[in-house]
């Protein structure tokens, strides 16, 4: 039986390193004339221990290990061919004692079934895993009627971040009449710290293209788009490969499984705009305009591209569509809350120990998915607080660890769910800082067209930047709340009416952090810079001028072996010595 | 004008398209680096479309760059986990290292551009950089020299 090695080869695991261990891979079963078949596949999720590798005789008796290196990994293979495996770095295996492993426990896989087992530019790999057979029967032994109440009773509700009923929403793409009828997927995954659609693109094209097919049909649709971030060209290129696979093997082009249905699917890519991954500035983005949101009504079921019903889902929820169809709606439902049905894929950053992609059943607590599934904290400092929903989400603290996970017990806390990006902090963020953040961010990225967003985000930076400086006053948190509600009210599209949440939550959930920066002119987690002071502490300095070589604006005099001084007027407070001393004689304070 | 065979080819490919300016627009700054106001100006008359609605395009999406740029792009991700991550200090190590000041995105030998994106996606290897088409993880102030170097 010869040898299968399986190399993690998503953007995450290339920027490990993935690329050269392939290479060393095929240089060491080439150079000792080794019998294995070296397979790529993309992200299994678990980023943190990148490059991964897969190895097997049987596909049942398999060891991945992690943290693999060009050096390393011959020395894996020939142990693994000799019967004794190496037991260091093991992350996953159902041969080896005692490596059973938590963070795969808890998950139920249904986005990512496939990601990080099959080839994603192998359309054979996603036909052995029953590929497009979802469609298949939807096509032969489903009406479009009963494909549309099979996704409402999954009680599948939008992954992009605002909840909708999918059903309901393909329902009413069903219901408008016009001969032209469009389905676009939202594969602009803008909120920084969310690379849920990214990997799920790039480790299973074709589950989207198939969820994508059975929606078009359903609804009366004969052309596509996928309209995706330009950021991400992994995943546009095996987007590329896989349309056209299947439109070789026929799932897509003229006359699909025989029938009058037509499907046409075209990507189009992103040029950099957050707010396009609004439903509205999407469509006009496609349309090849500037991508700003309009005005709803009419939605895009009744007029959107080019003024013909259109159905917006995302990434996620069309990835989901075809295992709803094969195994059934009722399958789905018992998975999840009364109102969340089914799992939600989350990205895991920031602090935390197995930062990466998951994937579990609505109604866990974040707790279980922060310390369970993640791990816990990645170092000593202890944990502060979680960023849901990145820039229209919010900051919760430690307690509100047991909330549950599902759309409306997140709403509830001033958070919201978004599209899964979950950044876990320790005590070295400041809150005001990242109020702050995302605030610039919302800033930046807003288009424009409404006056609260455009010129109220703009004052409430202002204000964060005077607080984070030292200069803000106590009436200044009360104008963040006042500017807050307005702009909620005032924005057109999501961009602006969830923009002020961060702010929000922290001034809810840390109001305490805020108050110190105000009144005692300390920013307690030693981020915010104007508030900082780094001074040497005379008894501790040996004098090594370590400190005053790395200090970039050179600031810090003093001879070998005597006490060093740091020019408090020229320090750019930038903290290279305060992590080069190597006996903690620099203070931050 | 320079290019004009590459543009024209562009825009045949494109022409009569739906929905066509911003892959055109796309494959014109591949095919120059940027977008320069004469190749703006020469999409219009070839096309068409009105100026003001190209410039109008071009200025909305963070991507097009109506400036020159360099031979290599730096892509410095400022998404929250590289943020929490301390990618403050990476951007200013680069700068540091270039030479260049807050107002400056590129170098004066037109070897390197810096430019900060929101976010790469690889936010469980932060802080994160992108050079060209390559990203690297896991940095410290320290990495950053070694990388450089390769694209000196």
């Amino acid at each position: 039986m010869s040898l299968v090695i399986k190399v993690g080869l998503a953007s995450c695991g290339l920027a490990a390193g993935a690329g050269e261990v392939y290479d060393a891979i095929l240089k060491h079963i080439k150079k000792n004339k080794i019998d294995a078949e070296v397979k790529k596949t993309a992200c299994i999720g678990m980023c943190f221990v990148e490059p991964l590798v897969e190895i097997y005789k049987e596909e049942k008796k398999s060891i991945t290990y992690g943290d693999v290196t060009p050096e390393n990994v011959g020395d894996i293979i020939d142990a693994f061919s000799k019967g004794k495996p190496v037991e260091e770095n093991v992350i996953i295996s159902n041969i080896l004692k005692g490596s059973e492993n938590k963070t795969f426990k808890k998950q139920k896989r249904i986005v990512l079934r496939n990601c990080g087992i099959i080839d994603p530019v192998s359309i054979n790999d996603y036909l052995e895993k029953d590929g497009y057979s979802a469609l298949e029967k939807s096509m032969k032994n489903m009406s479009r009627e009963e494909i549309i109440d099979e996704i409402k009773n999954s009680g599948l509700r939008g992954r992009g971040g605002a909840g909708f009923p999918t059903g309901l929403k393909w329902q009413f793409a069903y219901n408008a009449q016009n001969e032209k009828k469009y389905i676009v997927c939202n594969a602009d995954e803008g909120d920084p710290g969310a690379f849920m659609d990214r990997s799920v693109l790039e480790g299973d094209p074709h589950s989207v293209i198939e969820g994508m097919i059975i929606g078009a049909y359903a609804i009366g649709a004969d052309e596509g788009y996928i309209y995706c971030r330009a950021e991400y060209p992994l995943a546009i290129k095996h987007l590329e490969i896989a349309i056209e696979q299947a439109t070789e093997k026929g799932y897509l082009g003229n006359k699909i499984f025989g029938t009058d249905f037509n499907f046409e699917l075209h990507i189009k890519k992103g040029a950099g705009a957050f707010v396009c991954g609004e439903e509205t500035a999407l469509m006009a983005s496609i349309e090849g305009k500037r991508g700003m949101p309009a005005i709803r009504p009419p939605f895009p079921a009744q007029s959107g591209l080019w003024g013909k019903p259109t159905n917006i889902n995302n990434v996620e929820t069309f990835a989901n569509i075809a295992w709803i169809i094969l195994n059934g709606a009722k399958e789905y439902a018992k998975y999840g809350t009364e109102k969340s049905k089914g799992t939600k894929v989350f990205a895991l950053a920031g602090k935390i120990k197995n930062s990466g992609l998951i994937e579990v059943p609505m109604g866990m607590s974040l707790r279980d998915v922060i310390y369970d599934v993640g791990g816990g904290m990645k170092t000593e400092r202890p944990f502060k607080g979680v960023q849901l929903g990145g820039p229209s989400g919010g900051c919760l603290p430690v307690e509100l660890l047991d909330t549950i996970v599902d759309y409306d017990s997140i709403n509830k806390t001033g958070a919201i769910m978004g599209s899964g990006g979950m950044v876990v902090m320790d005590t070295s963020s400041c809150m005001v800082d990242i109020a702050k953040f995302f605030l610039n961010f919302t800033q930046n990225e807003s288009c424009g067209k409404c006056t609260f967003c455009r010129v109220g985000t703009k004052r409430m930076l202002e204000i964060l930047t005077r607080i984070s400086e030292g200069k803000g006053k106590m009436e200044d948190l009360d104008t963040l709340e006042e500017l807050s509600e307005n702009i909620k009210k005032g924005s057109l599209c999501g961009l602006g009416q969830t923009a002020p949440n961060p702010v929000l939550t922290t001034l809810k959930y840390f109001r305490k952090e805020y108050i110190a920066h105000i009144k005692d002119k300390t920013c307690p987690a030693g981020v915010c810079t104007a508030l900082i002071k780094y001074e040497i502490i005379e008894d501790k300095c040996i004098g090594c001028t370590v400190c005053a070589m790395k200090c970039p604006v050179n600031c810090i005099s003093g001879e070998r072996k005597q006490v060093h001084y740091i020019d408090q007027n020229a320090c750019i407070k930038c903290g290279a010595c305060y992590d080069a001393c190597k006996f903690d004689a620099i203070k931050k304070g | 004008m320079k290019y004009k065979t590459e543009i024209d080819i562009a825009i045949n490919k494109f022409i009569g398209k739906k929905g066509a300016l911003i892959p055109l627009l796309q494959n014109a700054q591949d095919i120059e680096g940027y977008l320069s106001k004469e190749i703006m100006s020469y999409i219009s008359e070839t096309t068409g479309i009105k100026l003001a609605h190209i410039y109008g395009v071009a200025t909305f999406y963070t991507m097009f760059r109506l400036k020159p740029q360099g031979k290599h792009i730096i892509r410095v991700c400022k998404g929250t986990a590289c943020h929490v991550s301390n990618a403050n200090s990476i951007m200013n190590e680069i700068n540091n290292q270039l030479n260049l000041s807050s107002e400056e995105d590129t170098t004066k030998d037109g070897n390197f551009t810096v430019m900060s994106v929101a976010c790469l996606g690889c936010c469980s290897l932060a802080p994160v950089i992108m050079v060209d088409d390559n990203t690297y993880g896991k940095l410290t102030p320290d990495s950053i020299g070694k990388i450089l170097k390769k694209y000196e």
